[in-house]
């Protein structure tokens, strides 16, 4: 996995329209995110065309131009901003392959669903959760494709001369910034496993599989 | 004495493999798999030269893909036969048991792993998939996981967790006739809110938890992640135990007396504690129907849309708007009565056995509305095997319903069964969400009987006004 520190990047907002007022999108789910008919692939790569497909191509495949991500200097997005529950839904890990591939690397939201969220670190996307409140302050930067800062290592986001602090767990903060294979760190501690294997699973004989 | 423990607490410290800190090591009992999540999790492992730790305890199908009609001509679509063709070498090359799409146990991975006993109390059970929440119903702690984590599972037999919160969810009382496990799971979530179980895993407890069957059960669990909760849990208590004994996969002779004395000792001690609790009462609900685009926009099929200026919260009004234009509907009018155009009985969520008898009890002697196309998708081949043994297809296909083979089908629209743009669909699945079963297709999420009664009349029923 690339090793994440800091980056810089326009960022995106997607916004839901009700008479003149403009709010965060909220529950955006996994279906919006990449569709199913995206999910037959055995690849991890190439989902990038294809995030936010529904809402970004018409019936015949056209860009909407109206869809963030079709605008200038949108389409080269590395931050996403939106509303509550980003990321509900299914557990379809094409959903964070798709954001990654499109050249997203943070997602910034007031809460997200639990798989997605712990889906973005082991594939080196940082969610950041802040206040609705906090995330107001930089819907108006966003929109005018200001470039933001995200610092991991100092934990802030940097736009002109202001900067929010967010925070993140230590230990996904770890994985992150040093691109750590999860699956490898846990190997390392095989002989706990073949201890907790040895001792459980023989008291509890019924855990075990009976082969059909 | 030691603390006061949740059933989850129990389950949870029983698996610790390492622990430091926040950082622990979760011991994973049972994985299952399906085509979708898992081709890049086993690339994955081949790519770094690493095999799979303990294959028996992995159990592997195809569901999502599948076609339901005729299979004995190919899958049809070349890029679903690519990956189910995929998911049936790497179980060769890696050791795992798969059960073949001619095999007539096979089914959707959260139907038969119950049916086979490879889900049983006690037990952390992982699938990359959501709605593995539904194995919860059995005590078992069980939550979908990423395809990262199903390579984590397949090499390890762990998952690195953090541990989360207790809920308790108590639904008292009794439900009335019609009232289902699916309106009692719609009504927790239209009241904690999609994200209301973020962090949490959620117990559900109380008399009308207790009254529900084991397919009941699995259907309340089954939702659970629609209320945001990665894991919903029902204590075992001796409905599990008479619905495991003797199944395949479950234990036998002195080993199964072992287990049920363990299962025992699972439920929440008198005394534990629950980060957060509510009470839903059972009494006076009403069968529910979902009007938007998330499980959460749920009314009482007899109840009226939300009007736009009822609604305070910005972002929630600007999110309803944007679900009614979605899904048609007129703000304020009643729900009942929407006319739709095609129904569909089945999903991990109700395609089990007591679902279609559920259906069939109210399609019986009656005929699909002609401005309706209606579907009946059996959960597994052993739920089709016996509804076929009770009758049920005849009840269906002589009203007009089709009768299906089994499969994730148009729950989520992998396959060719899906909703043309506008379409209006009586749902029993689990997910509104926009294009969730085609894009553009309308879905109103209701339990079987309601689904039932929505085909015969053409349009969003009151399933009591055909039984009353």
């Amino acid at each position: 996995m690339e090793k994440f520190t800091s980056i810089k990047g326009i960022a995106a907002t997607m916004l839901n329209k009700s008479g003149n007022q403009l709010s965060l999108m909220m529950n955006i789910d996994t279906d919006m995110i990449i569709p199913k008919q995206f999910l037959k692939t055995i690849k991890r790569s190439g989902l990038g065309k294809n995030l936010f497909d529904e809402m970004r191509y018409d019936m015949n495949g056209n860009e909407i131009e109206s869809f963030i991500l079709n605008k200038d200097p949108f389409t080269k997005a590395k931050i996403l901003i939106a509303g509550k529950n980003f990321g509900c839904g299914s557990s379809r890990e094409h959903a964070p392959w798709s954001i990654l591939d499109f050249g997203i690397k943070v997602i910034i939201a007031p809460s997200f669903a639990d798989i997605f969220f712990n889906n973005c670190f082991k594939n080196g996307i940082l969610p950041i959760k802040l206040s609705e409140d906090k995330i107001n302050l930089l819907v108006d930067d966003s929109m005018k494709g200001i470039e933001f800062e995200v610092n991991l290592i100092d934990q802030l986001i940097i736009i002109k001369d202001k900067d929010l602090p967010f925070d993140v767990d230590a230990i996904n903060k770890d994985c992150l910034v040093k691109g750590l294979d999860d699956i490898g760190s846990t190997l390392e501690r095989s002989s706990f496993i073949d201890e907790y294997e040895k001792i459980t699973l023989d008291n509890f004989a019924w855990r075990s599989p009976v082969k059909d | 004495m030691s603390e006061p423990k949740t059933i989850y607490d129990k389950i949870w410290e029983s698996h610790l493999v390492y622990e430091d800190n926040n950082d622990c090591l979760l011991y994973i009992d049972r994985h299952l798999i399906h085509e979708v999540t898992s081709p890049q999790a086993f690339e994955g492992l081949r790519m770094s030269n690493r095999s799979v730790r303990k294959p028996l305890n992995a159990l592997a199908v195809a569901d999502h893909n599948i076609p339901t009609t005729d299979r004995s001509k190919g899958i049809g679509d070349q890029e679903s036969e690519l990956q189910i063709q995929t998911l049936e070498d790497n179980c060769n090359e890696f050791g795992i048991q798969y059960i073949k799409t001619s095999d007539k146990r096979q089914g959707i991975v959260h139907i038969i792993g119950p049916e086979q006993g490879f889900t049983l109390p006690g037990l952390t059970i992982v699938c990359g998939d959501s709605h593995t929440s539904t194995h919860g119903a059995f005590g078992a702690l069980a939550h979908g996981i990423g395809t990262s984590e199903v390579e984590h599972v397949l090499a390890t037999q762990t998952l690195i967790q953090k541990k989360a919160k207790n809920f308790k969810v108590t639904i008292n009382g009794e439900c009335n006739e019609n009232v289902t496990a699916k309106d009692l799971a719609l009504s927790v979530i239209g009241a904690i809110g999609t994200a209301g179980g973020t962090g949490y895993v959620i117990e559900y407890t109380g008399e009308a938890v207790r009254s529900l069957s084991i397919e009941g059960r699995m259907t309340l669990c089954n939702l659970t992640i629609e209320a945001g909760a990665r894991a919903g849990l029902i204590a075992p208590d001796e409905k599990t135990f008479k619905y495991l004994k003797d199944r395949p996969m479950a234990p036998k002779g002195e080993d199964w007396d072992r287990a049920v004395d363990y299962w025992k000792t699972l439920p929440s001690d008198e005394g534990a504690k629950y980060d957060k609790s509510i009470e839903i009462d059972a009494t006076n609900l009403s069968p529910l129907v979902t009007w938007g685009t998330s499980p959460e926009d749920v009314i009482s099929i007899d109840g009226n849309i939300p009007k736009l200026e009822d609604i305070e919260d910005d972002s929630k009004r600007s999110a309803v708007k944007r679900s009614l234009d979605y899904m048609d509907l007129i703000p304020g009018s009643p729900i009942k009565g929407v006319e739709i155009d095609r129904v569909f009985i089945g999903s991990c969520t109700n395609g089990r056995i007591e679902d279609l008898r559920e259906a069939a009890s109210i399609v019986e002697g009656k005929k699909v509305s002609s401005n309706v196309i209606a579907m009946v998708v059996p959960g597994s081949g052993l739920v089709k095997e016996q509804a076929e043994k009770e009758g049920l297809d005849k009840i269906f296909l002589n009203a007009g319903f089709e009768w299906r083979e089994p499969g994730c089908s148009m729950c989520l629209a992998m396959n060719a069964d899906k909703l043309s743009p506008k379409e209006r669909c009586a749902s029993t699945s689990n997910r509104n969400f926009e294009g969730r079963q085609g894009r553009e297709g309308r879905t109103h999420l209701v339990s079987p009987s309601m689904a039932a009664a929505a085909a015969i009349r053409g349009c969003l029923t009151d399933v009591r006004e055909l039984t009353n």
